[in-house]
């Protein structure tokens, strides 16, 4: 069984074609890249997964269920402006919020739920800074708060929306090892970015998307300039395809 | 007067409006002061100036047809805040604006309303700035038992809250009604400021739900002791306020609300970290001038089980 299938989904955002005829399916071990510029949809379609937008047609299915929210074993990473991050909370009281949809509603973290918290900072080593207030911390520390959140409910899939955004290069190479590690402890790990280095560096699969799938493969197999100059937009001279050949 | 004839006061039968408007300040400031931390965290001040300004059609409908103040208001600041969250949904007119057109509209109903009741002059102020005379012990129940009603949701729903406020995208994923979370905090912020009401006035009654908290927000970084420094602070505020309005015959709301704002540029300047003198003073007192509100070099990475110890 796929961790998450994605059959023919069709997303419209205002009366206008967001995304058609998508096919995506990941398994776990994987870490897959979705690429694409600025409109192409990503958002959209790890929105779609989570069953947070209505489909026009098409099935989200994942472990073989229908996706639904606080149902499936999804975790997700929303970009990082999401957050609030003036909130007065402590690092291990916002990696808890995790798993306030699991608890309900009138209860009260127990011992488990506090262990689960504290295995999630183990994950991200973040366990020295646990009662550091959020707003005190630099973006890669934020970043791994918020994949810590959601992996305070130990999901099988992780959703990443633009983890490298605005992180300088050690940072983003620290956490591509972090997504790395974590695809390889059987979680499937589908992350959108704007950085074809990183992607291309740390990924074990890619998919090229621009309101449409364009390509899907292994990154060695997507040399062949088209799909690169189809999805970004991008003349024949554009430096984005110099970085793609020698990578 | 010295607080001992105060006391007096509060103890004379012949004045027994006096302790009714101090338990209604104190227990209407308790009670705005807790849901005021969402308001000032989630940054719905306007929400809140929108709502407290919606109730006064209801008011004056109540005023006309001479029922309860407190009903009328409550029944017509929900209504208010429920269009609001509604109208909200659609993007094309921003939230701040939909807020902006049914505080004005609300307002202009309430001022039409009460225009047709003969007198309204008086009644008009009383309600606009506040009184501590006219209470009937009625709404000293309604008062007490909505305050509870507040508490305890607040109490029951905070952790969700809590999580809507940090990241609402996050919270949809988890399969938190968002909607109707908004809705309820909407709801407690209306009956906080409709219980207000009466001794505060409807313009001063925002000072009561953002003052406090964000004095408390200024005095910590932590939300457990934010949300029990705020009533503290409300409370005192309402306090002292009456006792100075009655000592020296100045208007109630308005000497609470100032009381309010002085504690809150007081914690301005001297909060413990991060007070404008309290940093000065450390800067000239420490031997090198560092700012002390920097974090610390923090562990990476690239280190992963470095131990220093974090305290806080």
């Amino acid at each position: 069984m796929r961790a998450l299938e994605v059959d023919q989904l069709d997303v419209d955002l205002g009366g206008r074609p967001v995304l058609r005829d998508i096919h995506l399916h990941l398994d776990r071990g994987e870490l897959v890249g979705l690429l694409g510029p600025n409109g192409a949809g990503k958002t959209t379609l790890l929105r779609a997964i989570l069953a947070l937008t209505r489909t026009r047609g098409g099935t989200v299915t994942v472990e073989g269920k229908p996706s639904r929210p606080g149902r499936s074993d999804i975790g997700y990473v929303p970009q990082r402006h999401e957050f609030t991050w003036d909130f007065p909370i402590s690092v291990e009281q916002a990696v808890m919020t995790g798993r306030t949809g699991r608890l309900g509603l009138l209860r009260r973290p127990s011992v488990a739920d506090w262990r689960a918290v504290g295995d999630a900072l183990d994950r991200v080593q973040l366990t020295g800074l646990r009662r550091r207030p959020v707003g005190e911390l630099s973006g890669g520390q934020r970043q791994r708060v918020l994949v810590a959140r959601a992996l305070a409910l130990a999901p099988r899939i992780l959703l990443l929306d633009e983890p490298f955004t605005g992180l300088d290069m050690p940072t983003q190479e620290l956490l591509g090892q972090l997504f790395t590690s974590l695809a390889r402890e059987d979680r499937a790990v589908l992350m959108t970015t704007h950085d074809l280095v990183a992607a291309v560096d740390t990924c074990t699969r890619l998919v090229l998307l621009n309101g449409r799938i364009i390509a899907d493969g292994h990154p060695a197999d997507l040399q062949d300039a088209e799909r690169w100059t189809k999805t970004f937009g991008v003349s024949e001279t554009s430096p984005l395809l110099k970085l793609v050949r020698a990578t | 007067m010295s607080i001992t004839d105060f006391l007096t006061d509060l103890l004379n039968p012949d004045l027994a409006f006096l302790p009714k408007a101090l338990a209604i300040a104190v227990m209407s400031s308790i009670v705005c002061g807790v849901v005021g931390c969402y308001v000032v965290l989630r940054g719905m001040a306007f929400i809140g100036d929108a709502v407290a300004h919606a109730v006064f059609p209801g008011i004056a409908v109540a005023f006309v047809l001479q029922g309860s103040l407190v009903l009328g208001g409550a029944a017509a600041g929900v209504a208010t805040a429920l269009l609001i969250a509604i109208f909200a949904q659609n993007r094309r007119v921003k939230e701040d604006s939909v807020i902006g057109v049914f505080l004005v509209g609300a307002f202009a109903l309430g001022i039409v309303i009460i225009s047709q009741a003969p007198g309204y002059a008086g009644s008009l102020q009383q309600f606009l700035f506040g009184s501590i005379t006219g209470i009937p012990d009625r709404d000293l129940y309604v008062v007490g038992g909505a305050g509870l009603v507040i508490l305890g949701l607040v109490l029951a729903l905070h952790k969700e809250f809590v999580s809507v406020c940090l990241d609402r995208e996050m919270s949809r994923s988890m399969g938190l009604p968002v909607f109707w979370l908004d809705i309820v905090l909407y709801v407690l912020v209306t009956l906080a400021v409709v219980i207000s009401l009466q001794t505060i006035g409807n313009i001063l009654v925002l000072a009561l739900l953002i003052t406090p908290a964000a004095a408390a927000r200024l005095l910590t970084d932590r939300l457990g002791v934010m949300m029990l420094l705020a009533p503290v602070i409300g409370g005192a505020s309402a306090t002292v306020g009456l006792y100075l309005s009655w000592s020296y015959d100045t208007p109630v709301g308005g000497t609470i609300v100032l009381v309010a704002t002085a504690i809150f540029l007081a914690a301005w300047l001297l909060a413990p970290r991060h007070g404008l003198l309290t940093k000065r003073w450390r800067r000239t007192s420490a031997q090198e001038p560092a700012d002390l509100t920097r974090p610390a070099p923090l562990p990476d990475l690239a280190h992963p089980q470095d131990p220093s110890p974090v305290v806080r």
